[in-house]
């Protein structure tokens, strides 16, 4: 309210300066010409950025793309920095898809169940708390999260789940155990584990904005054919913000891909394959962070560009993926601070 | 078909799952916070504020160290990283909400997204690219530069759903009393808009804030103060999540505590900024 009369205040002080001096063509014309042409080159310096971005990591990594090959520089199983100077991708593309998929799957319902929690549930008070905790855990920076996961959940996870699961195997299946692998507590599950918590918030803002979106009719309808809440939920409000809870669970994958830091501390970075379930891995993101500062030679580091443009392509086809869901369902806001 | 009382037992069930899922969610949340504080607060003392870090020996030799040049260079590399940004985003928004029917605006948004949802690292990788290659030395400049890269299609989105939000019948208003259009968005619009302009760049300046991954190839790190002020933007400079980073790795207990009070100062940091996003948001309403 303070803020509409503070413009009209102001509207109306400018309003009587003009009727007074008259302002020339030139600054109506040339100020309005200024004005569209700078606003443009802003917006198009946007554009730019993501093309430059697409073309710098292409042509940083050809070196190692025109080298190898593309295909086979994603198919390549060895990556060898010190003595053979081969580099292939596969490893970390591998890592990246399973921790960033798993951490999907894990934390695909507990989000949606916050979601419709708080938008059907809880009271308005409790709602907003949770909502502000939710958004929290988006805005924790990821390396606060990864120093928490080195010293507190890696060595939890590693006496009490890890340990007493590896010994179990050990004497009743011992087949079991190179897939489970070393339970060191700083490996792909760990990493999974932290990823599913980190991308919470995006499946959850997105699908409670789609459950806000469903029509009051929806409801009431099979509230009036006697439905009980739940099958409100289930039969009315669930099928109808599908899009959204669809669109948030990949923006969550988008996010789950590209996340770095907190990814690069707990995954144990180990370049070669096969990874196991408790073992050392490496994701697409960590294997940069570790290796850049040290990469000498130029071929390592042409190859870690590769890295970069193959993450970026990835990240491309899982953006617009969201962006074309987002679309097609009209989904309004959904945004996570 | 079922009975009511099967429903009912089911709707119960269903509800117990959900509270119990949101508190599976938030559990860890708050664990995080506690387990960050109680460690940290111990080391966050007079000498992190004004101490430089110095090497490893310093800490065990128990002479005092801290992190003031990773504050200062955090304070610096935010804050030029948001004058790089605010222009860009800002005009990319006025684009697209006051120039609606540009041909270009589509391929904008798309473009902006697509930036948007890029991970932070590849940002880094362009801004080593493009400033730390030419200028051969790593920089404060080139962290800045890299961070600037996270907020620009931040600034952008929220400026754009900000001057959106204002109805054109005050860009009509300011049309009839005569005003050219330039004045019209800078002097009724975007002040009518303040708040969610306000919004949008704190979260994009607590967004970049937190970001590790691009400072560590472009603003590099320093356990000491640059000689000279000029140092911090032309030379490697420390910032928080990067030396966050580096301490949590580092074989040194002193260090990790240090890393501790370090995430305390991160987070504090980080919640500030997004609280005062969401009060201005409500403030709005």
């Amino acid at each position: 309210m303070t803020s509409d009369s503070d413009t009209s205040n102001n509207g109306n002080k400018e309003a009587r300066e003009l009727l007074r001096r008259p302002p020339s063509a030139i600054y109506r014309w040339l100020g309005d010409r200024i004005f569209a042409v700078v606003v443009v080159v802003l917006g198009m310096s946007i554009i730019a950025l993501a093309a430059a971005m697409a073309y710098v990591l292409y042509d940083e990594g050809s070196l190692s793309l025109w080298q190898f090959g593309f295909w086979d520089f994603i198919r390549g199983t060895t990556w060898d920095p010190a003595v053979q100077l081969v580099f292939g991708a596969l490893p970390f593309l591998f890592g990246t898809v399973v921790t960033s998929v798993a951490a999907l799957l894990i934390s695909f319902f507990p989000a949606i169940a916050v979601a419709i929690f708080t938008a059907e549930y809880a009271p308005r008070w409790l709602a907003s708390i949770i909502d502000n905790l939710i958004q929290l855990i988006a805005a924790v920076p990821s390396v606060v999260i990864g120093i928490w996961g080195i010293f507190v959940l890696a060595p939890w996870m590693r006496d009490h789940v890890y340990m007493p699961i590896f010994t179990w195997a050990e004497t009743s299946y011992p087949a079991l155990l190179p897939i489970l692998g070393n339970p060191m507590g700083y490996g792909m599950a760990t990493a999974t584990i932290v990823l599913s918590l980190m991308i919470v918030p995006y499946t959850t803002a997105l699908t409670k904005d789609a459950i806000k979106s469903v029509p009051v009719e929806q409801r009431e309808a099979s509230r009036a054919l006697g439905a009980t809440k739940w099958e409100v939920i289930r039969m009315a409000v669930l099928p109808y913000a599908r899009g959204g809870i669809l669109a948030g669970a990949i923006l969550s994958l988008g996010r789950a891909i590209g996340e770095t830091m907190a990814v690069a501390m707990l995954i144990g970075n180990k370049n070669t394959l096969p990874f196991s379930i408790f073992g050392a891995g490496a994701t697409m993101p960590s294997v940069i962070v570790n290796e850049f500062r040290e990469a000498v030679e130029s071929l390592h580091l042409s190859s870690l560009m590769a890295i970069g443009f193959t993450l970026f392509i990835i990240a491309l086809v899982v953006n617009l993926a969201a962006a074309y869901m987002t679309r097609k369902f009209s989904i309004k806001g959904g945004q996570v601070v | 078909m079922k009975t009511l009382l099967q429903r009912n037992i089911r709707d119960r069930i269903m509800e117990s799952l959900l509270v119990l899922s949101t508190i599976v969610v938030l559990l860890p949340l708050i664990i995080i916070l506690v387990h960050v504080v109680v460690n940290g607060i111990s080391a966050l003392n007079w000498d992190f504020f004004t101490q430089e870090l110095g090497s490893p020996s310093r800490a065990l030799q128990g002479r005092p160290t801290g992190l003031v040049h990773t504050i200062l260079g955090t304070l610096v590399v935010d804050f030029l990283a948001l004058f790089l940004a605010v222009p860009i985003g800002f005009g990319a928004g006025i684009m697209l909400s006051e120039f609606p029917d540009h041909k270009l605006n589509p391929t904008l948004r798309v473009m902006n997204d697509t930036l948007n949802g890029m991970p932070a690292i590849l940002k880094g990788l362009l801004a080593f690219v493009l400033i730390v290659k030419p200028m051969g030395t790593f920089s404060g400049l080139a962290g800045a530069v890299a961070l600037a890269f996270v907020m620009i299609p931040i600034i952008a989105r929220t400026t754009e759903s900000a001057l959106m939000s204002i109805p054109w019948s005050i860009r009509e208003a300011g049309l009839a009393i005569g005003l050219p259009r330039w004045r019209v968005v800078l002097s009724t619009v975007m002040p009518a808009a303040r708040f969610g302009l306000v919004t949008g760049t704190l979260i994009a300046f607590a967004r970049a804030a937190g970001e590790a991954a691009p400072l560590l190839f472009t603003s590099f790190g320093n356990n000491y103060l640059p000689n000279h002020w000029l140092g911090m933007l032309l030379g490697p400079v420390d910032t928080l999540p990067q030396r966050l980073y580096s301490l949590a790795i580092s074989p040194y207990s002193h260090w990790h505590s240090m890393g501790w009070a370090a995430a305390i100062v991160l987070l504090v940091f980080v919640i500030v900024c997004f609280g005062t996003a969401r009060y201005l948001t409500r403030q709005k309403h």
